[in-house]
């Protein structure tokens, strides 16, 4: 890992620690505080220039009680990721936990204690890994400093081994528990002098197991959360079940920005176990994280303040809307597709396209529509919050606890340590627990009922037709090829509301980090390159969605790159290996990127011949080249995104009435060090599944103003029988790269695969997404 | 008052006869497992058994949910429940796990029926239950796994 250990580097603090902590009783918090401070202020990237940084205090997140059981504290929101089991496997590894005597708690949202807790970017692990380790391998040398005490030997005679410490001279040993309280009276190492484990010397850390590619391999340290989950144990938000609780559902405006003009709610009140109706403030348009307004109806039960929602007759006033309520996709799109006819903002320019374009043998040039769409997470959103003697209490499923806190404390304008936030399990995040407005509008409703907790839940319907929506774009390419077929040439120009929109006024124009989601991040060697940006105004709440710009981005390139190979008449593997051109490292401030998922491009930089790789490995086991029966055809797309690198090769069948059967997907990965490979594997199928879904079914569309799909009879998302037959991940053994991120960068090069492997299948080009009833 | 036995215990609801199972069991009887996932039949999150046939809870109102009532916390003491609950640990097939309720109690119905199902009729009936984390694949082992280890030991 000779571009991740920078870690050891770090300032040397050696004191004495803080004795409290957080649990009582007999357990027994190892003591340890570490000082971030230089560390930290002079980070630029990575986990240190995040806010919050990074803490690698033992006390803080390792404790073990007499009885020897660990308990490791979780910051990171889980919601599917496998981030509880990982990145506890990685201090329990570290310390020598046996696995079985390992328990997970969850921290509340607090990152002046936990350090940075907003879980997106696929940053989990790549920031936390070595922190993680630190904060463990301190524990370790405290436990073998105090048997050795105990003993009366030198620390360098005894060892730590799983669950216990040993001194094989006088073959003596004593477990973690009987060892707890003697270490706490020590002073805690200093960073300089923690010896991280040798990779042989690791259990669970970068080990194969559970189920690879039809083989079930060695039993892993199981899913911390696996039992619970099967027996419908795990809490997640809905779950939290306090006594008195209140339920409670807003009737929102169906139009971004509208008001309500006048309400009704005699029938509301009438519905058996409703209590009362409450006026939700809106917020001024951008709204960022505040909600989006309307009437609330508070019942004893969910159904009941569903049945209170349906009788209220509610007027809304859209003037306060302005043009979102003449919000029509349809209309969008089409103005979109004029805009891209003509330049735009100019984002990265190399040779004159224009010229070269000219003299071109051959020119190609398409354009590309990617919808709206919801993150649409099975567990729709909902929060419980309960206000009593000026404090507030909440439970909530979000990826972002210090936004949600800090959003509680803004709108019931309360200082910020009044204000407790518990993480619950996430069902499903996406982006859609990264924005906290509905915690936000549960802490409005809960302001009502002083001492009560209420929940408030979103239902299938709300979340639809309210999320914060993918982009909507529109992608022009135009390339010139010489008489060999090669590229000379390369124009493309993207359009799409920026998610800024939310909290500025609307730029119109895409901003650094989404720029650099695979656009101005292209790794094509080609002469002349000209990247522009035409406008796009938003009219709906703009927000993450998995992997984010990088759909549009490698939706648009991947499928025209393709394009190109037909028109050069080559073969789509060899024609794209030698766009990359020769393996090299693009510095991303070469091509305008000063962003790079936050990391620092001296050891992040684009890799070209990661990418090639990842190419070849995805081809040659999918066998690419083989001859395949009429109808049927292989697709290949990759991308790298989130300093990760992705390549996809799907095999299709296409019948004579246009149904579509996948017969497999052959996934090829490279995210430098893997931490849990299990779960890295769940990643890509599970995100070439959602994107099976991006390239085939899920669209939201408006007409003036109004999303016009609800739930999932309309919006539609994959289901069994729309999944590939077989999924094979393919994991490059890559150990010398920096950690990259997993959750997000296996979706991007999903539907232009999928299209293009339908192309061969058939001939038929895709442009538009989604696929819908293209091919009947 | 409506009458409900779930898992085999008796509860007397002060409820309309028409909310849905879903919510009883959810908030007005307080037990967890069985999730709200849509309102409308589209996603399986809220199925659970009525008198051993998969039903989706959110559209069953409880004046038609009479008989025996059995939910994912009943099916650690199911002997199908049991392995198709062991196959999904053996497998990691949960990611975020929301949908996994379902997923186990449309799976144990099936089973339950077709000990031994070719793997088109897994797909078919499973069709109705909706994972976001896209878990398929291993969900479909898990029943394979589930089936091949209900056979051996019949």
């Amino acid at each position: 890992m000779s571009r991740s250990d920078d870690t050891l580097l770090l300032a040397n603090v050696s004191r004495r620690g803080l004795l409290k902590g957080l649990a009582g009783g007999s357990a027994l918090l190892l003591a340890a505080r570490w000082d971030l401070g230089l560390a930290n202020e002079q980070a630029q990237f990575g986990a240190g220039a995040m806010p919050g940084g990074w803490i690698d205090n033992p006390n803080v997140f390792i404790h073990i009680d007499s009885g020897g059981l660990v308990t490791i504290v979780n910051n990171r929101a889980e919601m599917g990721q496998g981030i509880r089991t990982s990145l506890v496997m990685v201090a329990a590894d570290e310390l020598g936990a046996d696995w079985d005597q390992v328990r997970v708690r969850q921290a509340e949202g607090d990152q002046g204690k936990y350090g940075n807790q907003n879980t997106d970017g696929s940053r989990s692990m790549r920031h936390w890994y070595q922190p993680m380790r630190r904060a463990a391998a301190a524990a370790r040398l405290m436990l073998e400093q105090a048997a050795a005490n105990q003993w009366g030997v030198p620390v360098h005679e005894v060892r730590a081994e799983v669950h216990r410490v040993v001194h094989p001279a006088t073959d003596r040993e004593l477990g973690f528990g009987d060892l707890a309280e003697a270490a706490r009276e020590l002073d805690v190492p200093g960073r300089h002098d923690l010896v991280l484990k040798s990779d042989s010397e690791l259990r669970f850390i970068g080990k194969e197991s559970g189920l690879i590619n039809g083989e079930l391999k060695s039993a892993h340290p199981k899913a911390i959360d696996g039992e619970d989950i099967v027996s419908g144990k795990a809490i997640f938000g809905a779950d939290i079940d306090l006594e008195n609780t209140l339920y409670a559902v807003v009737a929102r405006p169906p139009v971004y920005g509208a008001k309500v003009k006048n309400v009704d709610d005699s029938d509301a009140l009438k519905v058996a176990g409703v209590k009362k109706v409450i006026h939700i403030k809106g917020s001024r348009q951008p709204a960022a994280f505040n909600p989006l307004g309307g009437v609330a109806v508070v019942a004893t039960n969910t159904w009941a303040a569903m049945e209170g929602r349906r009788a209220l007759k509610i007027e809304w006033d859209n003037a306060p809307a302005g043009k979102n309520a003449d919000y029509t996709t349809d209309a969008f799109r089409e103005s979109l597709e004029k805009a891209a006819q003509s330049p735009g903002k100019v984002i990265r320019q190399s040779g004159d396209v224009e010229a070269a374009l000219q003299v071109a043998e051959t020119r190609v040039s398409a354009t590309y529509y990617m919808p709206h769409m919801a993150q649409a997470p099975m567990e729709p959103p909902v929060a419980v919050v309960m206000i009593k003697n000026g404090k507030a209490e909440a439970w909530a499923p979000v990826q972002h606890p210090k936004a949600a806190r800090d959003g509680i404390a803004a709108i019931l304008e309360m200082d910020l340590e009044n204000v407790t936030l518990h993480q619950t399990l996430l069902g499903g995040g996406f982006g859609r627990k990264s924005k906290p407005d509905f915690v936000m509008e549960a802490a409005l409703v809960a302001k009502e009922f002083e001492g009560q907790p209420i929940k408030l839940q979103w239902s299938r319907e709300d979340d639809i037709s309210h999320t914060y929506f993918h982009t909507v774009s529109v992608d022009h390419l135009e390339a010139g090829l010489d008489g060999e077929g090669k590229a000379t040439s390369w124009r493309h120009r993207t359009l799409s509301p920026s998610i800024t929109s939310l909290f500025a006024p609307d730029p119109k124009h895409i901003a650094e980090f989404e720029q650099g989601m695979g656009f101005n991040t292209m790794p094509f060697n080609i002469a002349a390159i000209r990247l522009e940006n035409p406008p796009a105004p938003a009219h709906v709440r703009i927000g993450w969605f998995r992997s984010v710009y990088n759909l549009p981005h490698a939706w648009a390139i991947q499928s025209f790159a393709h394009e190109m190979a037909v028109a050069a008449g080559k073969d789509h593997r060899d024609y794209v290996l030698d766009l990359l051109g020769p393996d090299r490292e693009i510095h991303n401030l070469t091509v305008g990127d000063g962003w790079n998922y936050g990391e620092d491009p001296d050891k992040h930089p684009i890799d070209v011949a990661r990418m090639r790789r990842v190419i070849e490995r995805a081809t040659k086991e999918a066998g690419w080249g083989r001859e395949t029966a009429k109808g049927r055809g292989l697709g290949l797309a990759f991308h790298n995104s989130f300093v990760s690198y992705t390549a996809i090769v799907f095999d299709v069948e296409v019948g004579d009435q246009g149904e579509l059967t996948i017969h497999r997907a052959d996934i090829a990965f490279d995210c430098g060090p893997q931490a849990n490979p299990e779960r890295i594997r769940s990643q890509m199928e599970g995100s070439c599944v959602m994107g099976i879904g991006v390239a085939l079914q899920s669209e939201v569309t408006f007409k003036d103003g109004v999303a016009q799909q609800d739930n999932f009879d309309s919006y539609l998302i994959p289901r069994m029988p729309d999944a590939p037959k077989v999924v094979r991940v393919h994991l490059i053994d890559n150990p010398n790269d920096a950690m990259g991120g997993v959750g997000e960068p296996g979706l991007p090069p999903v539907a232009p695969a999928l299209c293009n492997a339908i192309y061969a299948a058939t001939g038929k080009r895709i442009r538009r997404l989604p696929v819908g009833n293209q091919l009947s | 008052m409506i009458a409900l036995t779930i898992n085999g215990k008796q509860h007397e609801l002060d409820v309309p006869d028409n909310m849905p199972l879903l919510w009883a069991i959810r908030d007005v009887v307080g037990m967890k497992g069985t999730k709200f996932g849509c309102g409308i039949s589209q996603c399986g999150a809220c199925t659970v058994h009525l008198n051993g046939v998969a039903i989706r809870s959110c559209v069953t109102p409880v004046s038609a949910a009479k008989g025996e009532i059995t939910t994912i916390e009943a099916m650690a003491e199911d002997p199908v429940g049991q392995k198709v609950q062991q196959a999904w640990l053996d497998l990691g097939v949960a990611q975020c796990g929301y949908c996994q309720s379902g997923q186990i109690m449309n799976a144990t119905a099936l089973l339950k029926k077709t000990p031994a199902p070719e793997t088109q009729e897994i797909v078919d009936a499973m069709a109705g239950n909706l994972c976001r984390c896209g878990t398929y694949n291993r969900i479909l082992a898990a029943i394979e796994r589930a089936a091949d280890k209900q056979e051996a030991s019949s």
